[in-house]
Protein backbone atom coordinates (compact mmCIF):
# COMPACT_ATOMS: atom_id res chain seq x y z
CA UNK A 1 0.00 0.00 0.00
CA UNK A 2 1.16 3.53 -0.72
CA UNK A 3 1.94 5.98 2.00
CA UNK A 4 -1.16 7.14 3.89
CA UNK A 5 -2.43 10.66 3.34
CA UNK A 6 -3.52 11.07 6.94
CA UNK A 7 -1.86 9.08 9.68
CA UNK A 8 -2.86 9.56 13.31
CA UNK A 9 -0.84 7.70 15.89
CA UNK A 10 -2.17 7.45 19.50
CA UNK A 11 -3.59 10.97 19.37
CA UNK A 12 -4.89 12.30 22.67
CA UNK A 13 -6.35 15.71 23.33
CA UNK A 14 -7.32 17.18 26.68
CA UNK A 15 -8.62 20.74 26.89
CA UNK A 16 -7.92 22.76 30.02
CA UNK A 17 -5.62 20.15 31.44
CA UNK A 18 -5.38 20.39 35.21
CA UNK A 19 -8.25 22.87 35.54
CA UNK A 20 -11.72 22.31 36.98
CA UNK A 21 -13.35 22.15 33.54
CA UNK A 22 -10.89 19.77 31.97
CA UNK A 23 -12.30 17.92 28.95
CA UNK A 24 -10.79 14.74 27.61
CA UNK A 25 -11.84 15.31 24.00
CA UNK A 26 -9.89 12.61 22.18
CA UNK A 27 -8.49 9.35 23.49
CA UNK A 28 -5.97 7.14 21.74
CA UNK A 29 -7.00 7.86 18.15
CA UNK A 30 -5.27 5.68 15.58
CA UNK A 31 -6.37 6.31 12.04
CA UNK A 32 -4.84 5.83 8.63
CA UNK A 33 -6.47 7.31 5.55
CA UNK A 34 -5.19 6.36 2.11
CA UNK A 35 -5.02 8.39 -1.07
CA UNK A 36 -8.37 9.11 -2.68
CA UNK A 37 -10.41 7.77 0.20
CA UNK A 38 -13.60 9.50 1.26
CA UNK A 39 -13.82 9.04 5.01
CA UNK A 40 -16.73 10.21 7.12
CA UNK A 41 -16.54 10.78 10.86
CA UNK A 42 -19.84 10.25 12.59
CA UNK A 43 -20.73 10.31 16.26
CA UNK A 44 -22.82 12.06 18.89
CA UNK A 45 -22.41 15.78 19.26
CA UNK A 46 -19.46 16.67 21.47
CA UNK A 47 -17.57 13.45 20.80
CA UNK A 48 -14.59 15.29 19.36
CA UNK A 49 -15.16 15.18 15.59
CA UNK A 50 -14.30 18.83 15.10
CA UNK A 51 -11.37 18.50 17.45
CA UNK A 52 -10.03 15.56 15.45
CA UNK A 53 -10.33 17.51 12.22
CA UNK A 54 -8.50 20.45 13.79
CA UNK A 55 -5.71 18.18 14.95
CA UNK A 56 -5.32 16.90 11.39
CA UNK A 57 -5.24 20.48 10.13
CA UNK A 58 -2.72 21.56 12.81
CA UNK A 59 -5.14 24.19 14.06
CA UNK A 60 -4.62 22.73 17.52
CA UNK A 61 -1.88 20.39 18.61
CA UNK A 62 -2.59 17.06 20.26
CA UNK A 63 -1.76 16.58 23.94
CA UNK A 64 -0.09 13.31 23.02
CA UNK A 65 0.55 11.31 19.87
CA UNK A 66 1.37 12.52 16.36
CA UNK A 67 -0.46 13.53 13.22
CA UNK A 68 1.16 13.07 9.83
CA UNK A 69 -0.16 14.38 6.54
CA UNK A 70 1.31 13.18 3.27
CA UNK A 71 4.31 11.89 5.19
CA UNK A 72 5.04 15.26 6.80
CA UNK A 73 4.21 16.38 10.28
CA UNK A 74 0.89 18.23 10.47
CA UNK A 75 2.51 21.61 10.90
CA UNK A 76 4.66 21.29 7.81
CA UNK A 77 1.66 20.06 5.85
CA UNK A 78 -0.32 23.12 6.90
CA UNK A 79 2.53 25.41 5.92
CA UNK A 80 2.64 23.62 2.56
CA UNK A 81 -1.12 24.19 2.18
CA UNK A 82 -1.88 20.54 1.70
CA UNK A 83 -5.50 20.80 2.76
CA UNK A 84 -8.57 22.98 2.42
CA UNK A 85 -10.85 23.33 5.42
CA UNK A 86 -14.59 23.94 5.50
CA UNK A 87 -15.69 24.93 8.98
CA UNK A 88 -18.96 24.14 10.67
CA UNK A 89 -19.91 27.83 10.41
CA UNK A 90 -19.27 29.46 7.05
CA UNK A 91 -16.68 31.88 8.51
CA UNK A 92 -16.86 34.38 5.67
CA UNK A 93 -15.33 37.82 5.97
CA UNK A 94 -18.10 40.41 6.25
CA UNK A 95 -16.07 43.02 4.40
CA UNK A 96 -15.49 40.88 1.34
CA UNK A 97 -17.95 40.20 -1.41
CA UNK A 98 -18.78 36.60 -2.27
CA UNK A 99 -16.20 36.57 -5.06
CA UNK A 100 -13.56 38.21 -2.85
CA UNK A 101 -14.19 35.64 -0.14
CA UNK A 102 -13.62 32.82 -2.59
CA UNK A 103 -10.45 34.56 -3.73
CA UNK A 104 -8.99 34.88 -0.25
CA UNK A 105 -6.79 31.74 -0.35
CA UNK A 106 -5.78 32.52 -3.93
CA UNK A 107 -4.62 35.97 -2.87
CA UNK A 108 -2.62 34.50 -0.02
CA UNK A 109 -1.07 32.00 -2.39
CA UNK A 110 -0.21 34.75 -4.85
CA UNK A 111 -2.15 33.40 -7.81
CA UNK A 112 -1.79 35.57 -10.90
CA UNK A 113 -4.79 37.86 -11.40
CA UNK A 114 -6.12 36.09 -14.45
CA UNK A 115 -6.02 32.63 -12.91
CA UNK A 116 -7.47 33.96 -9.69
CA UNK A 117 -10.48 35.40 -11.43
CA UNK A 118 -10.97 32.36 -13.58
CA UNK A 119 -10.88 29.99 -10.61
CA UNK A 120 -13.32 32.21 -8.73
CA UNK A 121 -15.72 32.17 -11.66
CA UNK A 122 -15.49 28.39 -11.96
CA UNK A 123 -16.02 27.83 -8.26
CA UNK A 124 -19.01 30.15 -8.07
CA UNK A 125 -20.50 28.38 -11.04
CA UNK A 126 -19.96 25.07 -9.30
CA UNK A 127 -21.88 26.13 -6.20
CA UNK A 128 -24.39 28.02 -8.38
CA UNK A 129 -23.73 31.43 -6.94
CA UNK A 130 -22.48 33.21 -10.04
CA UNK A 131 -25.27 35.76 -9.77
CA UNK A 132 -24.20 36.65 -6.25
CA UNK A 133 -20.52 37.32 -6.92
CA UNK A 134 -20.85 40.97 -5.90
CA UNK A 135 -23.06 40.41 -2.87
CA UNK A 136 -21.88 40.68 0.71
CA UNK A 137 -22.24 37.67 3.05
CA UNK A 138 -25.05 39.25 5.06
CA UNK A 139 -27.16 39.40 1.92
CA UNK A 140 -27.06 35.60 1.62
CA UNK A 141 -28.97 32.85 3.37
CA UNK A 142 -27.08 30.48 5.68
CA UNK A 143 -27.03 27.77 3.05
CA UNK A 144 -25.67 30.11 0.41
CA UNK A 145 -22.96 31.26 2.80
CA UNK A 146 -21.93 27.68 3.36
CA UNK A 147 -21.72 27.13 -0.39
CA UNK A 148 -19.37 30.12 -0.62
CA UNK A 149 -17.21 28.52 2.08
CA UNK A 150 -17.08 25.30 0.04
CA UNK A 151 -16.15 27.19 -3.10
CA UNK A 152 -13.40 28.92 -1.14
CA UNK A 153 -11.99 25.62 0.15
CA UNK A 154 -11.97 24.10 -3.33
CA UNK A 155 -10.59 27.16 -5.07
CA UNK A 156 -6.92 26.32 -4.66
CA UNK A 157 -7.36 22.62 -5.47
CA UNK A 158 -5.94 21.17 -2.25
CA UNK A 159 -5.18 17.46 -2.29
CA UNK A 160 -7.03 16.99 1.01
CA UNK A 161 -10.41 18.40 1.95
CA UNK A 162 -11.31 18.61 5.64
CA UNK A 163 -15.01 19.29 5.96
CA UNK A 164 -16.77 19.87 9.25
CA UNK A 165 -20.51 19.30 8.77
CA UNK A 166 -20.46 21.48 5.68
CA UNK A 167 -24.04 20.70 4.68
CA UNK A 168 -25.52 20.65 8.16
CA UNK A 169 -27.32 23.96 7.69
CA UNK A 170 -28.69 23.24 4.23
CA UNK A 171 -32.12 22.12 3.17
CA UNK A 172 -32.53 18.54 2.00
CA UNK A 173 -32.67 19.35 -1.73
CA UNK A 174 -29.56 21.50 -1.74
CA UNK A 175 -27.76 19.03 0.43
CA UNK A 176 -28.42 16.15 -1.96
CA UNK A 177 -27.37 18.17 -4.96
CA UNK A 178 -24.18 19.31 -3.24
CA UNK A 179 -23.49 15.72 -2.18
CA UNK A 180 -23.45 14.75 -5.83
CA UNK A 181 -21.32 17.75 -6.71
CA UNK A 182 -18.86 16.86 -3.99
CA UNK A 183 -18.58 13.28 -5.23
CA UNK A 184 -18.01 14.61 -8.70
CA UNK A 185 -15.23 16.90 -7.52
CA UNK A 186 -13.70 14.13 -5.45
CA UNK A 187 -13.62 11.75 -8.43
CA UNK A 188 -12.27 14.31 -10.88
CA UNK A 189 -9.59 15.81 -8.69
CA UNK A 190 -8.14 12.85 -6.85
CA UNK A 191 -8.80 14.55 -3.56
CA UNK A 192 -8.85 12.78 -0.25
CA UNK A 193 -11.83 13.86 1.84
CA UNK A 194 -12.31 13.74 5.60
CA UNK A 195 -15.91 14.60 6.18
CA UNK A 196 -17.70 15.16 9.48
CA UNK A 197 -21.43 14.64 9.48
CA UNK A 198 -24.43 14.03 11.71
CA UNK A 199 -26.37 12.28 8.99
CA UNK A 200 -26.11 8.52 8.61
CA UNK A 201 -27.57 8.66 5.11
CA UNK A 202 -25.07 11.28 4.02
CA UNK A 203 -22.15 9.36 5.52
CA UNK A 204 -23.08 6.10 3.77
CA UNK A 205 -23.92 7.75 0.47
CA UNK A 206 -20.69 9.70 0.19
CA UNK A 207 -18.03 7.62 1.85
CA UNK A 208 -15.72 4.78 1.09
CA UNK A 209 -15.35 4.37 4.85
CA UNK A 210 -17.34 5.50 7.87
CA UNK A 211 -15.56 6.02 11.20
CA UNK A 212 -17.94 5.80 14.16
CA UNK A 213 -16.93 7.69 17.28
CA UNK A 214 -18.19 7.76 20.85
CA UNK A 215 -18.18 10.54 23.39
CA UNK A 216 -16.41 11.31 26.67
CA UNK A 217 -13.68 10.64 25.94
CA UNK A 218 -13.93 10.75 22.15
CA UNK A 219 -12.60 7.59 20.55
CA UNK A 220 -13.07 5.46 17.48
CA UNK A 221 -15.42 2.54 18.10
CA UNK A 222 -15.93 1.19 14.59
CA UNK A 223 -14.46 1.49 11.15
CA UNK A 224 -17.03 0.45 8.53
CA UNK A 225 -15.99 0.08 4.87
CA UNK A 226 -18.73 1.19 2.48
CA UNK A 227 -18.56 -1.17 -0.46
CA UNK A 228 -21.26 0.46 -2.61
CA UNK A 229 -20.36 0.62 -6.30
CA UNK A 230 -18.80 3.76 -7.73
CA UNK A 231 -19.73 6.15 -9.22
CA UNK A 232 -22.61 6.80 -6.91
CA UNK A 233 -25.78 8.49 -8.06
CA UNK A 234 -29.47 8.70 -7.37
CA UNK A 235 -29.78 4.95 -7.92
CA UNK A 236 -27.30 4.28 -5.09
CA UNK A 237 -29.97 5.24 -2.58
CA UNK A 238 -32.22 2.50 -3.92
CA UNK A 239 -29.56 -0.19 -3.57
CA UNK A 240 -30.44 -2.85 -0.94
CA UNK A 241 -26.84 -2.75 0.24
CA UNK A 242 -27.31 0.98 0.97
CA UNK A 243 -30.00 0.17 3.55
CA UNK A 244 -27.93 -2.62 5.07
CA UNK A 245 -24.98 -0.26 5.53
CA UNK A 246 -27.22 2.47 6.98
CA UNK A 247 -28.50 -0.03 9.53
CA UNK A 248 -24.98 -1.13 10.33
CA UNK A 249 -23.85 2.45 10.99
CA UNK A 250 -26.97 3.19 13.01
CA UNK A 251 -26.35 0.17 15.21
CA UNK A 252 -22.71 1.04 15.63
CA UNK A 253 -23.74 4.51 16.75
CA UNK A 254 -26.28 3.15 19.21
CA UNK A 255 -23.68 0.80 20.61
CA UNK A 256 -21.11 3.56 20.95
CA UNK A 257 -23.55 5.61 23.01
CA UNK A 258 -23.85 2.90 25.59
CA UNK A 259 -21.84 3.78 28.68
CA UNK A 260 -18.55 1.95 28.73
CA UNK A 261 -17.45 0.10 31.82
CA UNK B 1 -43.17 59.41 3.03
CA UNK B 2 -40.15 57.26 2.35
CA UNK B 3 -37.91 56.29 5.22
CA UNK B 4 -35.06 58.21 3.72
CA UNK B 5 -36.85 61.53 3.38
CA UNK B 6 -38.28 61.01 6.84
CA UNK B 7 -34.77 60.78 8.20
CA UNK B 8 -33.96 64.14 6.66
CA UNK B 9 -37.24 65.92 7.42
CA UNK B 10 -37.49 64.86 11.07
CA UNK B 11 -34.37 66.69 12.28
CA UNK B 12 -35.39 69.82 10.34
CA UNK B 13 -38.80 69.82 11.99
CA UNK B 14 -37.19 69.38 15.41
CA UNK B 15 -34.78 72.21 14.68
CA UNK B 16 -37.60 74.56 13.66
CA UNK B 17 -39.62 73.63 16.74
CA UNK B 18 -36.66 74.31 19.05
CA UNK B 19 -35.97 77.61 17.29
CA UNK B 20 -39.57 78.77 17.66
CA UNK B 21 -39.87 77.57 21.25
CA UNK B 22 -36.66 79.36 22.20
CA UNK B 23 -37.75 82.58 20.51
CA UNK B 24 -41.21 82.32 22.07
CA UNK B 25 -40.01 81.58 25.59
CA UNK B 26 -37.43 84.36 25.64
CA UNK B 27 -40.09 86.80 24.46
CA UNK B 28 -42.88 85.53 26.71
CA UNK B 29 -40.76 85.30 29.85
CA UNK B 30 -39.02 88.61 29.06
CA UNK B 31 -35.64 87.09 29.58
CA UNK B 32 -32.88 89.68 29.44
CA UNK B 33 -30.85 89.63 26.25
CA UNK B 34 -27.60 89.28 28.15
CA UNK B 35 -28.87 86.14 29.86
CA UNK B 36 -30.16 84.46 26.74
CA UNK B 37 -30.50 86.26 23.42
CA UNK B 38 -33.30 85.35 21.06
CA UNK B 39 -32.19 83.17 18.16
CA UNK B 40 -33.34 85.88 15.76
CA UNK B 41 -31.05 88.33 17.56
CA UNK B 42 -28.15 85.93 17.22
CA UNK B 43 -28.89 85.43 13.55
CA UNK B 44 -29.35 89.11 12.80
CA UNK B 45 -26.07 89.78 14.55
CA UNK B 46 -24.45 87.85 11.77
CA UNK B 47 -25.83 90.16 9.07
CA UNK B 48 -25.56 93.57 10.63
CA UNK B 49 -24.32 96.73 9.11
CA UNK B 50 -20.66 97.02 9.69
CA UNK B 51 -19.02 98.50 6.67
CA UNK B 52 -18.85 102.08 5.63
CA UNK B 53 -17.47 102.67 2.23
CA UNK B 54 -16.39 106.08 1.23
CA UNK B 55 -16.57 106.56 -2.47
CA UNK B 56 -14.44 109.60 -2.90
CA UNK B 57 -12.66 110.55 0.24
CA UNK B 58 -10.44 112.89 -1.73
CA UNK B 59 -13.15 115.53 -1.79
CA UNK B 60 -13.82 115.21 1.88
CA UNK B 61 -12.51 117.76 4.21
CA UNK B 62 -9.38 116.63 5.91
CA UNK B 63 -10.92 116.25 9.30
CA UNK B 64 -13.93 114.43 7.87
CA UNK B 65 -11.77 111.97 6.04
CA UNK B 66 -9.83 111.39 9.18
CA UNK B 67 -13.04 110.81 11.08
CA UNK B 68 -14.21 108.22 8.53
CA UNK B 69 -10.91 106.45 8.52
CA UNK B 70 -11.06 106.30 12.25
CA UNK B 71 -14.54 104.82 12.13
CA UNK B 72 -13.45 102.33 9.53
CA UNK B 73 -10.49 101.26 11.56
CA UNK B 74 -12.65 101.01 14.60
CA UNK B 75 -14.97 98.69 12.77
CA UNK B 76 -12.19 96.60 11.40
CA UNK B 77 -10.57 96.39 14.78
CA UNK B 78 -13.70 95.38 16.54
CA UNK B 79 -14.94 92.09 15.23
CA UNK B 80 -18.41 91.07 16.09
CA UNK B 81 -21.18 93.21 17.35
CA UNK B 82 -21.09 96.96 16.75
CA UNK B 83 -22.31 98.83 19.71
CA UNK B 84 -25.06 101.37 19.17
CA UNK B 85 -22.70 104.06 20.40
CA UNK B 86 -20.63 103.60 17.30
CA UNK B 87 -23.47 103.29 14.86
CA UNK B 88 -25.81 105.98 16.06
CA UNK B 89 -23.63 109.01 15.36
CA UNK B 90 -22.74 107.56 11.98
CA UNK B 91 -26.27 107.07 10.93
CA UNK B 92 -27.67 110.25 12.29
CA UNK B 93 -25.04 112.89 11.90
CA UNK B 94 -22.25 111.95 9.53
CA UNK B 95 -24.19 110.21 6.86
CA UNK B 96 -26.79 112.88 6.53
CA UNK B 97 -24.14 115.52 6.53
CA UNK B 98 -22.05 113.83 3.86
CA UNK B 99 -25.07 113.29 1.66
CA UNK B 100 -25.98 116.92 1.82
CA UNK B 101 -22.58 117.93 0.72
CA UNK B 102 -22.95 115.58 -2.29
CA UNK B 103 -20.06 113.54 -1.10
CA UNK B 104 -21.06 110.03 -1.69
CA UNK B 105 -20.75 108.00 1.41
CA UNK B 106 -22.26 104.62 1.21
CA UNK B 107 -23.45 102.84 4.21
CA UNK B 108 -23.55 99.31 2.99
CA UNK B 109 -25.12 96.32 4.56
CA UNK B 110 -22.36 93.85 5.12
CA UNK B 111 -21.97 90.79 7.17
CA UNK B 112 -20.60 90.41 10.61
CA UNK B 113 -19.74 86.90 9.60
CA UNK B 114 -16.15 87.62 8.62
CA UNK B 115 -14.51 87.78 12.06
CA UNK B 116 -16.44 84.75 13.25
CA UNK B 117 -15.60 82.83 10.09
CA UNK B 118 -11.95 83.77 10.38
CA UNK B 119 -11.80 82.73 14.01
CA UNK B 120 -13.70 79.52 13.26
CA UNK B 121 -11.32 78.60 10.46
CA UNK B 122 -8.33 79.24 12.70
CA UNK B 123 -9.72 77.04 15.46
CA UNK B 124 -10.92 74.37 13.03
CA UNK B 125 -7.37 74.06 11.74
CA UNK B 126 -6.15 73.54 15.31
CA UNK B 127 -8.81 70.92 15.99
CA UNK B 128 -8.18 69.03 12.74
CA UNK B 129 -4.41 69.27 13.12
CA UNK B 130 -4.62 67.84 16.62
CA UNK B 131 -7.07 65.18 15.50
CA UNK B 132 -4.72 64.11 12.72
CA UNK B 133 -1.66 64.04 14.98
CA UNK B 134 -3.36 62.21 17.85
CA UNK B 135 -5.28 59.93 15.48
CA UNK B 136 -2.23 58.81 13.53
CA UNK B 137 -0.28 58.26 16.73
CA UNK B 138 -3.17 56.33 18.31
CA UNK B 139 -3.59 54.02 15.33
CA UNK B 140 0.15 53.41 14.99
CA UNK B 141 0.51 52.54 18.66
CA UNK B 142 -2.54 50.27 18.38
CA UNK B 143 -1.02 48.49 15.38
CA UNK B 144 2.22 48.03 17.29
CA UNK B 145 0.41 46.54 20.28
CA UNK B 146 -1.59 44.21 18.05
CA UNK B 147 1.69 42.70 17.00
CA UNK B 148 3.39 42.66 20.40
CA UNK B 149 0.95 41.26 22.90
CA UNK B 150 3.19 42.04 25.89
CA UNK B 151 3.20 45.73 24.98
CA UNK B 152 -0.56 45.66 24.76
CA UNK B 153 -1.00 44.04 28.16
CA UNK B 154 1.27 46.66 29.64
CA UNK B 155 -0.20 49.67 27.84
CA UNK B 156 -3.91 49.05 27.77
CA UNK B 157 -4.73 49.49 31.49
CA UNK B 158 -2.65 52.66 31.45
CA UNK B 159 -4.46 53.95 28.37
CA UNK B 160 -7.87 53.19 29.84
CA UNK B 161 -6.94 55.05 33.02
CA UNK B 162 -5.61 57.97 31.00
CA UNK B 163 -8.77 58.01 28.92
CA UNK B 164 -10.89 58.64 32.01
CA UNK B 165 -8.81 61.65 33.08
CA UNK B 166 -9.90 65.22 32.21
CA UNK B 167 -6.93 65.82 29.93
CA UNK B 168 -8.27 69.29 29.13
CA UNK B 169 -7.11 70.31 32.62
CA UNK B 170 -3.58 70.25 31.24
CA UNK B 171 -4.41 73.01 28.72
CA UNK B 172 -2.70 75.85 30.65
CA UNK B 173 0.40 73.67 30.97
CA UNK B 174 0.45 72.98 27.24
CA UNK B 175 -0.05 76.70 26.58
CA UNK B 176 2.98 77.32 28.73
CA UNK B 177 5.07 74.62 27.06
CA UNK B 178 4.41 75.48 23.43
CA UNK B 179 3.56 79.19 23.69
CA UNK B 180 0.15 80.62 24.27
CA UNK B 181 -0.10 82.15 20.77
CA UNK B 182 1.33 79.10 19.05
CA UNK B 183 -1.47 77.06 17.48
CA UNK B 184 0.58 73.97 18.23
CA UNK B 185 -0.18 74.35 21.94
CA UNK B 186 -3.87 73.73 21.12
CA UNK B 187 -3.09 70.99 18.61
CA UNK B 188 -1.02 69.22 21.23
CA UNK B 189 -3.78 69.19 23.83
CA UNK B 190 -6.24 67.99 21.18
CA UNK B 191 -3.81 65.29 20.07
CA UNK B 192 -3.43 63.97 23.61
CA UNK B 193 -7.20 64.05 24.12
CA UNK B 194 -8.03 62.07 20.97
CA UNK B 195 -5.09 59.68 21.24
CA UNK B 196 -6.56 57.47 23.96
CA UNK B 197 -10.07 56.74 22.66
CA UNK B 198 -8.65 56.08 19.19
CA UNK B 199 -5.90 53.83 20.42
CA UNK B 200 -8.15 51.86 22.77
CA UNK B 201 -10.86 51.38 20.17
CA UNK B 202 -8.41 50.34 17.48
CA UNK B 203 -6.71 47.84 19.77
CA UNK B 204 -10.10 46.34 20.61
CA UNK B 205 -10.92 46.01 16.93
CA UNK B 206 -7.58 44.45 16.09
CA UNK B 207 -7.78 41.80 18.79
CA UNK B 208 -11.49 41.01 18.64
CA UNK B 209 -11.26 39.01 15.40
CA UNK B 210 -13.40 35.88 15.83
CA UNK B 211 -11.18 32.85 16.60
CA UNK B 212 -12.61 30.97 13.59
CA UNK B 213 -11.50 33.75 11.26
CA UNK B 214 -7.98 33.42 12.58
CA UNK B 215 -8.11 29.62 12.26
CA UNK B 216 -9.13 30.06 8.64
CA UNK B 217 -6.05 32.22 8.08
CA UNK B 218 -3.94 29.68 9.91
CA UNK B 219 -5.25 26.91 7.69
CA UNK B 220 -3.91 28.89 4.70
CA UNK B 221 -0.57 29.33 6.50
CA UNK B 222 -1.06 33.09 6.15
CA UNK B 223 1.74 35.32 7.39
CA UNK B 224 1.25 37.65 10.37
CA UNK B 225 1.39 40.49 7.89
CA UNK B 226 -1.41 39.02 5.77
CA UNK B 227 -3.49 38.32 8.88
CA UNK B 228 -3.05 41.94 9.95
CA UNK B 229 -4.12 43.38 6.62
CA UNK B 230 -6.77 40.88 5.59
CA UNK B 231 -8.38 40.08 8.93
CA UNK B 232 -7.38 42.37 11.78
CA UNK B 233 -7.50 45.78 10.14
CA UNK B 234 -10.83 45.27 8.34
CA UNK B 235 -12.22 43.92 11.59
CA UNK B 236 -10.95 47.02 13.41
CA UNK B 237 -12.53 49.54 11.01
CA UNK B 238 -15.92 49.77 12.75
CA UNK B 239 -14.12 50.21 16.09
CA UNK B 240 -11.83 52.82 14.61
CA UNK B 241 -14.77 54.82 13.31
CA UNK B 242 -16.66 54.73 16.58
CA UNK B 243 -13.45 55.97 18.22
CA UNK B 244 -13.21 58.71 15.57
CA UNK B 245 -16.72 59.93 16.32
CA UNK B 246 -15.80 60.40 19.97
CA UNK B 247 -12.46 61.95 18.99
CA UNK B 248 -14.08 64.41 16.55
CA UNK B 249 -16.20 65.91 19.33
CA UNK B 250 -13.22 65.94 21.70
CA UNK B 251 -11.12 67.78 19.12
CA UNK B 252 -13.44 70.81 18.98
CA UNK B 253 -13.78 70.85 22.76
CA UNK B 254 -10.02 70.62 23.22
CA UNK B 255 -9.26 73.43 20.78
CA UNK B 256 -11.86 75.87 22.10
CA UNK B 257 -11.37 75.23 25.80
CA UNK B 258 -7.60 75.38 25.23
CA UNK B 259 -8.19 78.84 23.79
CA UNK B 260 -10.28 79.87 26.78
CA UNK B 261 -7.07 79.64 28.75
CA UNK B 262 -5.45 82.07 26.34
CA UNK B 263 -4.48 82.41 22.70
CA UNK B 264 -4.26 84.88 19.85
CA UNK B 265 -7.20 87.25 19.29
CA UNK B 266 -8.08 85.51 16.08
CA UNK B 267 -8.93 82.25 17.87
CA UNK B 268 -12.60 81.36 18.34
CA UNK B 269 -12.28 80.56 22.05
CA UNK B 270 -10.61 83.90 22.67
CA UNK B 271 -13.25 85.65 20.56
CA UNK B 272 -16.03 84.08 22.62
CA UNK B 273 -14.48 85.03 25.96
CA UNK B 274 -13.81 88.59 24.78
CA UNK B 275 -17.29 89.12 23.36
CA UNK B 276 -18.79 87.77 26.57
CA UNK B 277 -16.55 89.99 28.67
CA UNK B 278 -17.73 93.02 26.64
CA UNK B 279 -21.38 92.01 27.12
CA UNK B 280 -21.79 91.35 23.40
CA UNK B 281 -23.65 88.16 24.10
CA UNK B 282 -25.41 87.83 20.77
CA UNK B 283 -22.02 87.83 19.09
CA UNK B 284 -20.65 85.32 21.60
CA UNK B 285 -23.64 83.09 20.95
CA UNK B 286 -23.14 83.34 17.22
CA UNK B 287 -19.54 82.21 17.65
CA UNK B 288 -20.65 79.36 19.88
CA UNK B 289 -23.09 78.26 17.18
CA UNK B 290 -20.30 78.33 14.68
CA UNK B 291 -18.31 76.01 16.97
CA UNK B 292 -21.33 73.71 17.23
CA UNK B 293 -21.76 73.68 13.46
CA UNK B 294 -18.11 72.75 13.01
CA UNK B 295 -18.46 69.93 15.52
CA UNK B 296 -21.49 68.60 13.67
CA UNK B 297 -19.71 68.95 10.32
CA UNK B 298 -16.73 66.96 11.58
CA UNK B 299 -19.12 64.28 12.78
CA UNK B 300 -20.93 64.16 9.43
CA UNK B 301 -17.63 63.95 7.56
CA UNK B 302 -16.58 61.01 9.71
CA UNK B 303 -19.95 59.39 9.02
CA UNK B 304 -19.44 59.87 5.29
CA UNK B 305 -15.91 58.46 5.45
CA UNK B 306 -17.26 55.50 7.39
CA UNK B 307 -19.80 54.77 4.71
CA UNK B 308 -17.19 54.98 1.98
CA UNK B 309 -14.67 52.88 3.89
CA UNK B 310 -17.01 50.07 4.85
CA UNK B 311 -20.12 49.88 2.73
CA UNK B 312 -20.47 46.30 3.92
CA UNK B 313 -21.08 47.19 7.53
CA UNK B 314 -24.29 46.10 9.28
CA UNK B 315 -25.17 49.65 10.33
CA UNK B 316 -25.81 50.56 6.68
CA UNK B 317 -28.01 47.58 5.88
CA UNK B 318 -31.35 48.63 4.48
N1 LIG C 1 -11.16 25.03 22.55
C1 LIG C 1 -11.77 24.21 23.43
N2 LIG C 1 -11.60 24.39 24.75
C2 LIG C 1 -12.20 23.59 25.64
N3 LIG C 1 -12.99 22.55 25.32
C3 LIG C 1 -13.21 22.30 24.01
C4 LIG C 1 -12.61 23.13 23.00
N4 LIG C 1 -13.00 22.68 21.79
C5 LIG C 1 -13.80 21.62 22.05
N5 LIG C 1 -13.91 21.38 23.37
C6 LIG C 1 -14.66 20.28 24.02
O1 LIG C 1 -14.23 19.09 23.44
C7 LIG C 1 -15.33 18.22 23.23
C8 LIG C 1 -15.39 17.85 21.77
O2 LIG C 1 -15.76 18.98 21.02
P1 LIG C 1 -15.96 18.95 19.45
O3 LIG C 1 -14.73 18.40 18.85
O4 LIG C 1 -16.36 20.30 19.01
O5 LIG C 1 -17.18 17.94 19.28
P2 LIG C 1 -18.05 17.61 17.98
O6 LIG C 1 -17.49 18.36 16.84
O7 LIG C 1 -17.95 16.15 17.82
O8 LIG C 1 -19.45 18.00 18.29
C9 LIG C 1 -16.56 18.94 23.71
O9 LIG C 1 -16.86 18.47 25.02
C10 LIG C 1 -16.14 20.37 23.75
O10 LIG C 1 -16.82 21.06 24.77
MG1 LIG D 1 -18.31 19.89 15.68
Amino acid sequence: MTEPVVLLDSVDKTFGDGTANQVHALKNINLSIGRNEFVSLIGPSGCGKSTLLRVIGDLISPSAGTAQINGKNARQARLDREYGMVFQAATLYDWRTVAKNVQLPLELMKYPKEKKEQRTREMLELVELSDFAGHFPWQLSGGMQQRVAIARALAFEPSILLMDEPFGALDEMTRERLNLELLDIWRKTNTTVVFVTHSITEAVFLSTRVIVMSARPGRITQDIPIDLPQPRGVETRENVRFFELETQVREALRESERPTP
Amino acid sequence: MSERSQRIVAPIVIFVVIFLAWEGLVTALRIEQFLLPKPTAILSNLVRVIRIDTADTTVLADNEAAALLRVNRLLVDLPGDISPEVLAPLEEAHIAEFRQGSRRVLLSRGVNLTPILQASWYTLKEALGGLALGGIAGVLVALATARWTATREALLPFAIAANSMPIIAFAPIFNNWFGIDNPFSKMAIVAVMVFFPLMINTVRGLVSVPPRSLELMRSYAASEFAILFKARIPNALPYLFSGLKVAGALAMIGAIVGEYFGGPRIALGVFITQEAALFRFASAWAAIFSACLMGISIYLLILLAERLAMPWHSSFRE
